[in-house]
């Protein structure tokens, strides 16, 4: 079966300092990847670059064999303008650690402002399918509230919603739940359950280990920019075959 | 000293209706200068934020040109200085040029401000949904930046109702010419503090209703950052 997203050889500096290495990566349809690591370890760099916030500087992404910010023009690779990534992003979904939510808008607004904008619905459409969205996540009741009204696990409930809204082939959490206080991380970590039991196709960073064990099919351990080891999460976690791995599941594991 | 008080008393009404003419001609300065302003300043930030330094280094050049000599001597140089090339300007025209280009520069760094407080997230957030920078700026990074921007604008309105005294000094009819004026016909020179504290009056009646706007703005954009 060919994977939905294929990434091929991926190396990112920043000045000269190398965070990415040459990662190369393949997802299927459907499939669960949680991606864990020390920090610094190139992680959210990697998510990054799967969407072109950081533009990578070596390397290639495809999803569904479609380059995603480049295009290929006489055999060369040439970086697509501002507007053609755009329409690529929009199937990309991104959640991010800090929300991001917009605080000029409402709950509504901010699940109803892409839809409306980039994929051109109606005030009225838009608003009914961002409300279906607030539903998927439990917030229908919090649809006029402004972000800083909600909790941190809300807003990132009203973030995960705004993010399916667009209805995305691939979603990419880049550690969701890391900004929240202990007690809100359940109610984020139930949404993404529900998310992942839908057979949606996700890249995770996390720190929450066991909840990466629960649901993911795959699980890849990242240092220095690298791809250190990867396989199923069982056999990852109560049998890592590299020593740093097992060092940085003992740190993590006996916080 | 009741020949004192019988002059005022005379004079009053003079004073006034002279005064409320002129404070008319300081709104249409003030207005102008201050579409000149928003406008070039919007020129300016633009240049200020581009990536091409053919762009960059005039805007960043005007900007220290324009906040770095008084706006006297810019006025005097529009007023005077360009009739000697042949660009004749009336008082109120170099009024309005000079008072606007000079506020371009201070609006743009408002601009500039505004823009640069709105969190890197919110642009990425919005980048991530799909949409392009341009419409990243219309419907998320302006509408933020436009509250950050809207009181220091306010501020810098109330600022140029008092910087127009200055173009009294080339002879447009506004508050302060006039009062001058009024104080140089010698049978009022026996007033004329009383005069300026009618001019300081009228100015008052256009800066506080500013004040309040802007302690409003204040306090809506405390509100939700």
């Amino acid at each position: 079966m060919k994977p939905l997203l294929r990434i091929v050889d991926l190396h990112k500096s920043f000045g000269t300092l190398e965070v990415l290495t040459g990662i190369s990566i393949e997802v299927a349809k459907g499939e669960k990847l949680s991606i864990i690591g020390p920090s610094g370890s190139g992680k959210t760099t990697l998510l990054r670059c799967i969407n072109y916030l950081e533009k990578p500087t070596s390397g290639h992404i495809y999803i569904d064999d479609e380059l995603i910010g480049e295009k290929k023009a006489d055999g060369k690779y040439v970086r697509l303008s501002d507007r053609e990534l755009a329409k690529e992003r929009a199937e990309i979904g991104f959640v991010f650690q800090r929300f991001n939510l917009f605080p000029h808008l409402t709950a509504l607004d901010n699940v109803g402002v892409a839809p409306r904008r980039v994929l051109g619905l109606e005030k009225r459409d838009a608003e009914e399918h961002a409300m279906a969205m607030l539903e998927k996540v439990g917030l229908a009741h919090k649809a006029e509230e402004f972000p800083e009204r909600l909790s941190g696990g809300q807003q990132q409930r009203v973030a995960i919603a705004r993010v399916l809204a667009m209805q995305p082939k691939l979603m990419l959490f880049d550690e969701a739940t890391s900004a929240l206080d202990p007690e809100l991380i359940g109610e984020v970590l139930k949404v993404i359950r529900e998310l992942a039991d839908e057979g949606r196709t996700m890249l995770m960073v996390t720190h929450e280990i066991h909840f990466a064990e629960e649901i993911s099919d795959r699980v890849i351990f990242m240092d220095g920019g690298n791809i250190v080891e990867e396989g199923p999460p069982t056999e990852m976690f109560s049998n890592p075959a590299h020593e740093r791995t097992r060092l940085f599941l003992r740190q993590i594991l006996d916080r | 000293m009741p020949d004192f008080w019988i002059k005022l008393w005379e004079w009053s009404p003079k004073i006034l209706s002279t005064l409320l003419n002129a404070t008319a001609m300081t709104v249409m300065v003030t207005l102008g200068a201050l579409v000149v302003a928003l406008v070039l300043g919007l020129v300016v930030v633009l240049m200020r934020i581009s990536p091409l330094k053919v762009l960059r280094y005039p805007a960043l050049a005007y900007t220290d040109v324009m906040r770095g000599t008084p706006a006297l001597v810019q006025l005097f140089i529009i007023y005077f200085g360009l009739s000697d090339l042949g660009l004749e300007f009336d008082p109120i025209s170099a009024a309005i040029v000079g008072l606007g280009m000079n506020g371009a520069a201070y609006v743009g760094e408002v601009y500039r401000a505004g823009i640069e407080a709105i969190h890197k997230g919110q642009v990425e957030a919005a980048l991530a949904l799909g949409m392009s920078p341009a419409r990243a700026m219309r419907y998320i990074i302006l509408p933020q930046a436009l509250r950050l921007m809207l009181p220091p604008l306010c501020n810098y309105a109330i600022l140029l109702v008092k910087d127009t005294a200055i173009i009294s000094t080339i002879a447009a009819p506004e508050i302060m010419f006039e009062a001058r004026r009024m104080v140089q016909a010698t049978f009022m020179y026996a007033i004329s503090g009383q005069i300026y504290l009618f001019c300081a009056v009228f100015y008052l009646a256009l800066t506080l209703p500013l004040s309040q706007v802007a302690k409003r703005l204040e306090k809506a954009r405390e509100r939700w950052r």
